[in-house]
């Protein structure tokens, strides 16, 4: 197949250039703009989501919650103690009153532990699947814990993470549907445009092929000019939205960025569009003028 | 200008019982049976509405017939695929009544148009078209667009576009309705000397002065959709010698 671009001025003359003056350029530049707004918010999702699964995989916390001062604080040691000579299990770290304190703090004051706080244990578990034994072999030892792992807390946090990525790769999906059928509807109204030349030329021996090459052109460089003036208004909404997020200052919505794999797949989308725009104009002409003589 | 190298072909042309139907009219034309000899001078006459047009447009394949057999060099062109239409239309040239010239392009590059389709170098391009334009008088509007030019240089560009591209068999419809004495008879010219070098030639005219200036001319008559042949010589045509 000969590429779109192969043309020699003399060819580029025989249908009108009008670069960038129709609507169809400015189309496919609000449409590839969406989809890199679309497509980076899957992208980020996804990183989000799984920074948010290494992070909780393994996490637990044991409370115990136990009024007794003395008691708490033995059966915290006995616990820790317990998890630390567990297999599989990769760090065991008691809280300290102090942390705990800091924790409280803004809800209960300076002096907020004069309340009978529960004690912490943080506990990093090398496989999830070790859960069981640990909440077994705490419970024999410190009859007020109450084990929580944090997959368990924060499940409805990533599966509504899931749930936005799967939505914007829909909403990507969509978009490149909607932008070839923008192309069939501005190939169909230039092959009307064009009629009478395309006539001329097949009467005078042109083939279906030669004359789809024109328009394949022509629609492959419009596509072009919009995709990458979509995909440059795209990076910069995206290069602003980075600086704001970084603001927040938080560390889950931090965790919503784009890595340079990302950035790689998002300069893929104004390509992606130019080849997807190239195809559905190609099939348009070539099926039209398969129903003439 | 070269040598037409026609293939050697007992007919260039061949129409069997041919009968042309636009939609679910009558038959515009009935029962069409002639041979044309490759190399022969044809004038196809006949009153407006006799049906010249439509015989022509079946010659240059514009249109396919509602019945009968067409067989154009020797081939069927009635069942032949369109994918392999393209390919016979570049032998044939024709010069449309209403000239059909590319309005966005100039004189030079409608000229031109077939040497592309066909893929001729641009350096061979420029030297033939820029002759062919100076042969029909326009060498000082090449660059000008269809719409700026009067009717006959329009008709001018439309015959030059035909011939350019030494067909093996050239089709006018009224190619010199539109221009004055002197031009017509310097494109006769150009027709017959296309037709010494091998290429069949059908004009379509109303003009009989026009036909009585090219003596070895046959003439093929329409009269309402059917030809007249009483002698049966357009049917069975004697073979032009080499």
């Amino acid at each position: 197949m000969t590429l779109p671009f192969a043309f020699t001025a003399a060819d580029r003359r025989l249908l009108p250039e009008g670069r960038a003056a129709g609507p169809m350029p400015w189309v496919i530049a609000i449409m590839v703009f969406l989809t890199v707004l679309a497509a980076a918010a899957g992208l980020a999702l996804a990183s989000s989501a799984r920074a948010l699964g290494d992070q909780i995989a393994g996490r637990v916390t044991i409370q115990i919650v136990e009024a007794d001062r003395v008691a708490r604080d033995q059966q915290a040691e006995a616990a820790a103690r317990t998890a630390r000579a567990l297999p599989d299990v990769r760090d065991v770290t008691r809280v300290s009153d102090a942390e705990i304190a800091q924790l409280l703090e803004p809800w209960l004051g300076p002096g907020g532990l004069e309340l009978p706080a529960p004690a912490l244990v943080d506990v990093d578990l090398a496989v999830p699947a070790a859960l069981p034994r640990l909440k077994t072999a705490v419970a024999r030892v410190a009859p007020s814990a109450r084990v929580d792992a944090h997959a368990q807390a924060l499940a409805p946090l990533r599966d509504l993470v899931g749930a936005l990525r799967w939505l914007a790769g829909l909403l990507v999906l969509l978009m490149g549907v909607a932008t070839a059928a923008c192309v069939v509807l501005a190939a169909r109204a230039a092959l009307n445009t064009h009629r009478e030349t395309i006539d001329v030329l097949h009467l005078l021996g042109a083939t279906d092929i030669q004359i789809a090459r024109l328009f394949q052109r022509r629609i492959a460089l419009d596509a072009l000019f919009g995709g990458g003036l979509g995909f440059a208004a795209g990076a910069l909404v995206l290069i602003l939205l980075a600086g704001r997020i970084g603001a927040v200052g938080s560390e889950l919505v931090g965790s919503v960025r784009l890595e340079p794999a990302g950035w790689l797949a998002l300069v893929a989308v104004p390509m992606a569009g130019a080849l997807l725009a190239t195809a559905a104009a190609r099939l348009t002409v070539e099926r039209a003028l398969r129903r003439s003589l | 200008m070269k040598g037409v190298e026609a293939r050697a072909v007992a007919s260039i042309v061949k129409f069997e019982n041919v009968g042309l139907r636009y939609g679910m009219g009558a038959e515009t034309l009935s029962d069409i049976s002639f041979s044309l000899a490759p190399g022969a001078f044809y004038f196809l006459t006949g009153a407006s509405g006799a049906g010249k047009t439509s015989l022509l447009k079946l010659l240059y394949l514009a249109q396919r017939p509602s019945r009968g057999l067409i067989r154009l060099f020797d081939e069927d062109v009635v069942t032949m695929p369109r994918e392999r239409l393209p390919a016979l239309r570049r032998r044939i040239g024709v010069v449309f009544q209403d000239f059909r010239l590319v309005p966005h392009l100039s004189a030079f590059d409608n000229v031109a148009l077939p040497l592309r389709v066909a893929g001729v170098d641009e350096g061979e391009i420029a030297e033939r078209v820029g002759e062919m334009i100076a042969w029909v008088g326009l060498a000082g509007r090449a660059s000008a667009r269809p719409a700026t030019l009067s009717g006959g240089e329009q008709q001018r560009v439309a015959i030059a576009r035909a011939v350019i591209g030494q067909p093996e068999m050239l089709v006018a419809d009224e190619p010199t309705g539109n221009v004055d004495p002197e031009m017509a008879t310097r494109l006769l010219h150009l027709f017959d000397a296309l037709n010494k070098f091998g290429t069949t030639v059908v004009v379509a005219t109303h003009d009989m002065h026009l036909v009585s200036r090219v003596p070895n001319a046959s003439i093929m008559r329409l009269e309402r959709g059917r030809l007249d042949d009483p002698t049966g010589a357009l049917r069975y045509p004697p073979r032009v010698p080499a």
